[in-house]
């Protein structure tokens, strides 16, 4: 783990540039321009269908944006794939789950060391020796994440069996396991009652405070987003409407009128 | 009561993720071993060992290796008879071609050049998925059918297009008896299954299983699914293609191409449901059940003394075999390796359920 310790906000780690996305007719993202910097989180909030998952895809290389440049760790791309901001040090949760079904929470988290692990096809196979090794040494990070998750009984049970809760804590995990320089988390407490939901904001201060993780997280829960985030981007019809603080955003006339409404 | 891990203490992650951590497992596993290399060449007939065992082992193998591409990489195939059949003539053609190499070096060159066809196979795979995929391989299937029937150098322009194996040895120790060429495939599918073990539980195995469940999140998390796709293909068609050389060599000994048609991928395809996608004790499970129940299911009118017919014995066998298939997969759809799994559960805590 890359242990920063404490919390110092840094440099730009990732820049967006006026990013257009459309699908056909539909406009998803139009002009968006934000920076997220090394160590703070960073909220992206908005009303529903404002554009904020696919600004998080677009971040991760699944949508490939018309329009605009994305610059991280001062490198600028438009066009890269999931692999390749993975191996660069983006990881990300979904929404709705995206766990493996068929494998243990184990075999979940250890998935998140696959960019880690070298050894070829003829040393696993024989399961000894250099292969054994850096299997034990991915296990022994991943013991470390399933203490810090407090998830260590339900290390050998399917993810498919576990309630809801704490499928979402397994994603985290598998997500840290990739030991990643910027974390996107995409509704991390959709769906939680009021204690999974003060677990999961531990969790995350915890993250950003022992690893130094930069994090970028889109929630519907203002009281959540307002308390964790260093600063808030909100958007709205696929436009940024509001970028600052959670006091100057709170306070912000366009954002109020995005989230009740305007008298027309 | 006897089966349980009460004091059995793990103190590193090796023990913890070895094969089979329990100690009761592992004796298991050893008399089982024990048997099969000891005891059945000593005590069973040459009849028990060249129709049911060597057939099962080969079947096995091969199950093993659609396991690893339709169970653990989520990638169906109808085509492991063709590759069995790319395996059985590369080793025909390097025997006949170049008669000083070793045995067992023909049969990892077979399963090479089957991997290779099993990758130019699996490339339609990263665009299409399930059923279609299935119909894309079964056009292997029918072209290695094809090929094998039609272009006559593969036959080595014989006639009939039917072939033989040449004569066998292994480092001058001649393959000729029953217990000879049992021991041969057992010995290879050993170490083989012991490497399929080896590879799903270790960051190939993770990377196929990631496939399998959920590709999207695959990517997300640095897997690329044209590497993961395809080294699946490759390892599965190395395993097909080992056992159809085994199969040709040492089980039929001459063979023309209709002994690897689509009956064959089927039959394959029936082990690894039945048996379990995603286990490799399920390969061994199915393929046992796939050969001996319609055996044993013949056995049974005349050892009872049931005067039948013998065509209604065989008709008898069909129904009720395909009613047992039924019913399985309606009690259990994930196979025989998930019901020894829940007998394991319930075991340990028998006599105590609650």
């Amino acid at each position: 783990m890359t242990s920063a310790g404490g919390r110092r906000i840094g440099d730009v780690l990732l820049k967006v540039e006026d990013i257009s996305l459309s699908f056909g007719g539909v406009r998803a993202l139009t002009g968006v321009s934000f920076d997220i910097r090394a160590h703070e989180i960073r909220a992206i909030i908005g009303p529903n269908g404002a554009g904020k998952s696919s600004m998080l895809n677009v971040i991760n290389g699944f949508y490939h944006p018309q329009q605009g440049k994305i610059i991280f760790k001062d490198i600028a791309r438009t066009d890269i794939g999931p692999y390749d901001a993975a191996s660069r040090g983006i990881a990300r949760t979904f929404q709705n789950i995206a766990l493996f079904r068929g494998m243990s929470t184990l075999d979940n988290i250890m998935t998140g060391r696959l960019l880690k692990m070298k050894e070829n096809l003829f040393w696993q196979a024989l399961y000894w020796g250099r292969a054994k090794k850096e299997e034990m040494e991915h296990r022994a990070v991943v013991e470390r994440i399933i203490d810090f998750l407090e998830i260590q009984s339900i290390r050998k049970v399917p993810v498919g069996r576990l309630p809801y809760g704490l499928q979402k804590r397994v994603e985290l995990g598998r997500a840290l396991a990739m030991e990643p320089e910027l974390l996107l988390l995409d509704e991390p407490m959709a769906g939680m009652n009021v204690e999974e939901k003060e677990d999961m904001c531990r969790f995350i201060l915890d993250v950003n405070d022992e690893f130094g993780t930069t994090i970028a997280l889109i929630e519907h829960d203002m009281g959540v987003v307002m308390d964790i985030s260093d600063r808030v981007v909100v958007l709205d019809y696929g436009k940024k409407i509001a970028d600052g603080t959670p006091d100057e955003v709170r306070g912000n006339q366009a954002v109020i009128d995005a989230y009740l409404g305007v008298k027309h | 009561m006897l089966y349980r891990e009460a004091g059995q203490f793990k103190t590193t992650y090796g023990d913890d993720q070895a094969i089979f951590p329990i100690r009761q497992d592992r004796l298991g596993m050893a008399l089982i071993l024990l048997i099969a290399y000891v005891a059945l060449p000593l005590f069973a007939t040459d009849y028990f060992i060249t129709s049911i065992m060597i057939p099962f082992l080969i079947y096995a193998l091969a199950a093993i290796g659609l396991n690893l591409l339709t169970g653990y990489c989520g990638q169906v195939s109808l085509g492991t008879g063709g590759f069995m059949a790319v395996g059985a003539y590369a080793a025909y053609n390097f025997t006949i071609r170049m008669p000083e190499l070793n045995l067992i070096v023909v049969f990892i060159l077979a399963g090479g050049c089957a991997a290779m066809v099993g990758v130019v196979f699996g490339i339609p795979s990263l665009r299409i998925k399930g059923f279609y995929l299935a119909v894309a391989t079964l056009a292997a299937q029918f072209f290695l059918d094809w090929a094998f029937a039609r272009i006559k150098w593969f036959t080595n322009y014989t006639p009939s297009g039917s072939v033989a194996a040449p004569p066998l040895d292994i480092f001058g120790f001649a393959i000729n008896t029953p217990d000879r060429r049992y021991f041969l495939i057992l010995a290879i599918v050993t170490v083989m299954a012991l490497a399929a073990k080896n590879l799903v539980r270790g960051r190939v195995g993770r990377s196929w299983m990631a496939i399998r469940d959920m590709d999207i999140a695959a990517e997300i998390i640095g897997i690329r699914p044209l590497r993961a796709k395809l080294s699946a293909f490759a390892v599965s068609s190395f395993y097909a293609g080992v056992a159809g050389a085994l199969w040709a060599f040492l089980h039929l000994g001459a063979w023309e191409p209709l002994a690897f048609d689509i009956n064959r991928s089927f039959i394959l395809l029936f082990m690894v449901i039945i048996g379990g996608l995603g286990s490799i004790l399920g390969c061994f499970l199915g393929a046992a059940f796939i050969l001996m129940v319609p055996l044993a299911l013949n056995q049974i009118p005349t050892a009872l003394g049931i005067p039948l017919s013998t065509a209604m014995i065989s008709h008898a066998e069909f129904m009720i075999f395909g009613a047992m298939i039924v019913f399985f997969l309606i009690v259990e759809p994930h196979g025989l390796a998930r019901l020894w799994a829940l007998g394991k559960e319930k075991l340990r805590l028998w006599p105590f359920p609650h």
